[in-house]
């Protein structure tokens, strides 16, 4: 299927910027017809994609995080691609899951962003050449309740 | 696309007070301010969470954090006023079977 639309944008690999990518989404999302609840779903795993990019993969060098939209009939396409610098993905994933060791000493403080992609996502692709390349899709199946909604927050 | 943090400290019982949203950007901001109270011993801190319109990973690594700080220092946390959205976010990441959480923020705690 041909993309019907396709918009991106380039960060500054910044923390500050990432809600500013939310608010992009939030527009796209909301303008395609996807619901409330699973627009809310596209910000969270967008917004962990490129948290990855810019904690990980720069960790405070000067760096930009591109994002695009590929905005079909039936889903969404969000890229987000680290552009150079990157984390080894495949072995961070390894040791991610759902927190199911009850002991506190134990718990992690971090790394459930990828978790949370995968979970929220329908489908996630990874392509790792000299950066880290995400393919995260959303379909619009049965979504189309509230065209346009003006529930937009960030 | 910012939050703020308001804190009631009481002897060993502290309340913050959580609006806006928790991200790569503001969970450092929020770790750093309430932190020190979560190394007292035998400290109660209580969340409130019905300000909050979007976190991710980010705050729950935060709110981990806390919660192991507060169980070394034999303290306890309890995270309230937790929207569906944010309910569903503890629940998926299996948190909600560890923390103590409710989407009901209780009076004269």
């Amino acid at each position: 299927m041909a993309v019907v639309d396709y918009i991106e944008m380039k960060i500054p690999a910044k923390p500050e910027f990432v809600g500013v990518t939310r608010l992009t989404l939030s527009g796209i999302a909301s303008r395609m017809g996807f619901s409330y609840e699973t627009i809310e779903d596209l910000k969270i795993a967008t917004s962990e994609a490129i948290t990855n990019a810019v904690q990980h993969a720069y960790k405070g060098e000067e760096g930009e995080v591109l994002i695009g939209f590929g905005l079909y009939d039936d889903h969404l396409e969000v890229v987000v691609s680290d552009n150079g610098k990157s984390f080894d993905f495949h072995k961070t994933k390894e040791s991610l899951g759902p927190y199911i060791d009850h002991s506190v000493e134990f718990l992690r403080e971090g790394g459930l962003g990828l978790y949370l992609i995968e979970t929220l996502m329908d489908e996630v692709k990874v392509h790792q050449n000299e950066g880290i390349t995400l393919f995260m899709t959303k379909y619009l199946e049965g979504e189309q309740v509230e065209m346009d909604a003006e529930t937009v927050s960030t | 696309m910012n939050i703020s943090i308001d804190v009631r400290e009481q002897e060993l019982q502290t309340t913050i007070t959580l609006a806006g949203e928790i991200d790569a950007y503001t969970a450092p901001k929020l770790r750093e301010t309430a932190f020190p109270y979560t190394e007292k011993q035998y400290a109660n801190v209580v969340i409130d969470l019905s300000g909050v319109s979007y976190m991710d990973s980010t705050g729950l690594g935060v709110f981990v954090g806390l919660f192991k700080s507060l169980n070394a220092n034999e303290g306890t946390l309890k995270l309230v006023g937790l929207s569906d959205r944010l309910k569903r976010l503890f629940d998926i990441t299996g948190l909600a079977d560890i923390m103590n959480i409710n989407s009901v923020a209780e009076g004269g705690v």
